[in-house]
């Protein structure tokens, strides 16, 4: 079933305009910071909010169309929704959970138990079947939530923040799994989300969200090699700029001067990955296209690698050793010499 | 422990002790002058029994009433954006604060056998409310409605309205989503807010003897039989107080472990 949206929500100020159209079996993921819009687009999705105008089409039929007059109520769409903290009903047990929907629907007690009893299967839950929701951890009750969601059989199905509300080892083993009963799933699938692992593991395609307006769109892969917004750089953990190429030589639009490997001309994007700055005390001779003199602004630990801050022309992070932070006495206000390689950066046209 | 003790004011002491004698002493002494010995005697009397079946049953009754009619309105108030939902709620809050005398006279206007409905009621079905046992239930839910809405509607403002939208994306039309859905999650409030609109039910005097009379057997309940036995039998009146207030410390010790104590 394709969903084919125009999506237009105004709350007071806030305007949130994005076109979605997502195809039977994929998924598609709205990436973006708190506040950007993702929740409401989903609220409208579903039907929980009404669009202020244009138009959502899920598998040929309008169920919503503010100037048509058309709205469908959420309980007549064939939507399934898991939200962010599940909204599990507490008075019922996992498989009544699950079987609600079925219940709601006209399916007699019996039947509609043993499809659910069949779902809390399928999501390895058999034994936890007669739990009420607080006797289940994070990711049990997660995965209750999406069998609820799955067991009518949605046209479409929404997931907002489905692994937020997990600790980190189970995000990893959720995640996984939830990518398996997505991809045996028929119908389409949305995705918000604001963590950018979950956008690219789980999604075949991304919208990128910001201040309610869609800023970039393409495949994961894509996105993470050429991304068009600070936000989207950051997340993916490059450093991005601004210019004007001529030649391999790039004009930065906040200052600075970077060389690249390939010829490009006119307005681009350039960049280049914070492992591949090297930090020096004195001016290397002889060596890389780009050197320039920063100075460090500050100093995190990153696992086995340390990020630094610097600030210069250009601003940015570099990924170093811990050996290199002692031998180089890296300090807060201290200046250094940085080095990228030519063949490192990436530019590509704006 | 000592210390903090030591430093608590007398000026705050001396009154407080006073205050507290000053409501236990009352209960204190309708325990102490309670007719022990004829006790079961007095409570196996006809009127004695009489009352009590006559006030379980239209407390009861009114109860019934007040959830039927009560939880929609706490509902409406709660979820609503109906336009006068203020006005509303504050109308719902009036019995409160009424003077039940006035409620009763107020019920006695309105459905009196000239009253402004009790005309249609007399003249079309041949029905008549006041002076009747039906009238002690209609004067009881008047005045003991609002503990129920009040206690329904904050349950209701305190449940997440989003389970009702999860509801909703699972298929389930308002009302199934109202039933299986939020009347399970405020059952605690309904329960609580129940129990609170019997009991003041179960006391009701002013509104009931102004609209429904004392008549023994068909509206002379509890509090009406303790008034009218404080005249020729005070040792009877005793023992109906005695009972009300065995009633009212079962109902706050269940209120207090069931659902204020583990639910609030």
């Amino acid at each position: 079933m394709t969903l084919q949206a125009t999506l237009n929500v105004h709350i007071g100020s806030f305007v949130l305009t994005a076109d979605v159209e997502v195809e039977p079996g994929t998924t598609l993921a709205l990436l973006g910071p708190n506040g950007a819009g993702k929740s409401t687009a989903l609220r409208a999705l579903a039907g929980l909010r009404p669009l202020s105008s244009g138009m959502i089409e899920l598998g040929g039929r309008l169920v919503d169309a503010p100037e048509k007059g058309v709205f469908v109520p959420p309980e007549q769409r064939s939507v399934g929704v898991v939200f962010q903290d599940y909204l599990l009903f507490g008075h019922m047990s996992a498989v009544d959970n699950v079987a609600f929907g079925l219940r709601a629907r006209g399916m007699r007690k019996r039947e509609a138990n043993a499809a659910a009893a069949e779902w809390l299967d399928r999501v390895g839950l058999a034994a936890q079947a007669r739990h009420r929701p607080r006797q289940l951890s994070g990711g049990q009750a997660q995965r209750v939530a999406l069998a609820r969601a799955l067991a009518i059989q949605p046209d479409l199905l929404l997931l907002d923040e489905p692994l937020a509300a997990l600790d980190a080892a189970t995000r990893i083993q959720i995640r996984a799994q939830l990518r398996k009963h997505l991809d045996a799933y028929e119908g389409a699938t949305v995705l918000v989300t604001h963590d950018p692992l979950d956008a690219m593991v789980l999604a075949d395609r991304l919208l990128v969200v910001e201040n309610g307006s869609v800023v970039q769109a393409g495949s994961p892969a894509e996105i993470a090699k050429r991304p068009r917004t600070d936000y989207i750089a950051a997340l993916v953990g490059l450093n991005l700029y601004r210019g004007t190429a001529d030649g391999v030589s790039i004009k930065l639009d906040d200052g600075g001067v970077l060389t690249t490997a390939h010829r490009i001309d006119g307005p681009v994007f350039v960049t280049f990955p914070p492992t591949a700055v090297s930090l020096h005390k004195t001016r290397p001779e002889g060596s890389p296209r780009n050197t320039w003199l920063a100075e460090v602004a500050g100093i995190e630990q990153h696992a086995d690698t340390v990020r630094v801050r610097l600030t210069g022309t250009p601003d940015l992070l570099a990924d170093v050793t811990t050996a290199a932070v002692a031998e180089l006495r890296l300090t807060s206000g201290q200046q250094v010499w940085v080095t990228v390689k030519a063949t490192e950066t990436h530019a590509y046209p704006i | 422990m000592r210390a903090v003790r030591a430093r608590v004011p007398v000026v705050l002491l001396i009154p407080a002790f006073i205050g507290l004698a000053f409501l236990v002493l009352p209960m204190v002494g309708l325990v102490i002058r309670a007719p022990w010995s004829t006790l079961v005697d007095q409570l196996a009397t006809a009127e004695v029994g009489e009352a009590l079946r006559l006030s379980l049953i239209c407390a009861t009754s009114a109860t019934a009433i007040c959830l039927v009619l009560g939880v929609p309105l706490a509902w409406m108030l709660a979820r609503t954006e109906l336009p006068g939902r203020r006005v509303a709620r504050a109308f719902v809050t009036v019995p409160l604060v009424l003077p039940p005398v006035v409620g009763g006279v107020a019920l006695l206007l309105v459905f009196g056998r000239r009253g402004v409905l009790g005309q249609y009621l007399d003249a079309w079905f041949g029905i008549s409310l006041p002076f009747t046992t039906a009238g002690v239930v209609v004067a009881e839910a008047f005045v003991a409605m609002p503990f129920l809405v009040i206690a329904v509607e904050g349950a209701l403002r305190g449940a997440d309205p989003r389970f009702e939208e999860a509801a909703a994306t699972l298929g389930a039309s308002r009302w199934t989503a109202f039933r299986r859905v939020t009347l399970p999650t405020v059952a605690p409030g309904i329960a609580a807010g129940s129990v609170l609109c019997w009991a003041r039910a179960l006391g009701e005097f002013g509104a009931t003897i102004t609209f429904a009379g004392n008549y023994p057997g068909t509206t002379q309940t509890m509090p009406l039989a303790v008034y009218l036995a404080l005249e020729q039998d005070p040792d009877s009146a005793t023992v109906l107080s005695l009972v009300l207030l065995a009633v009212s410390i079962v109902i706050l010790v269940s209120l207090r472990d069931r659902w204020i104590g583990t639910r609030a």
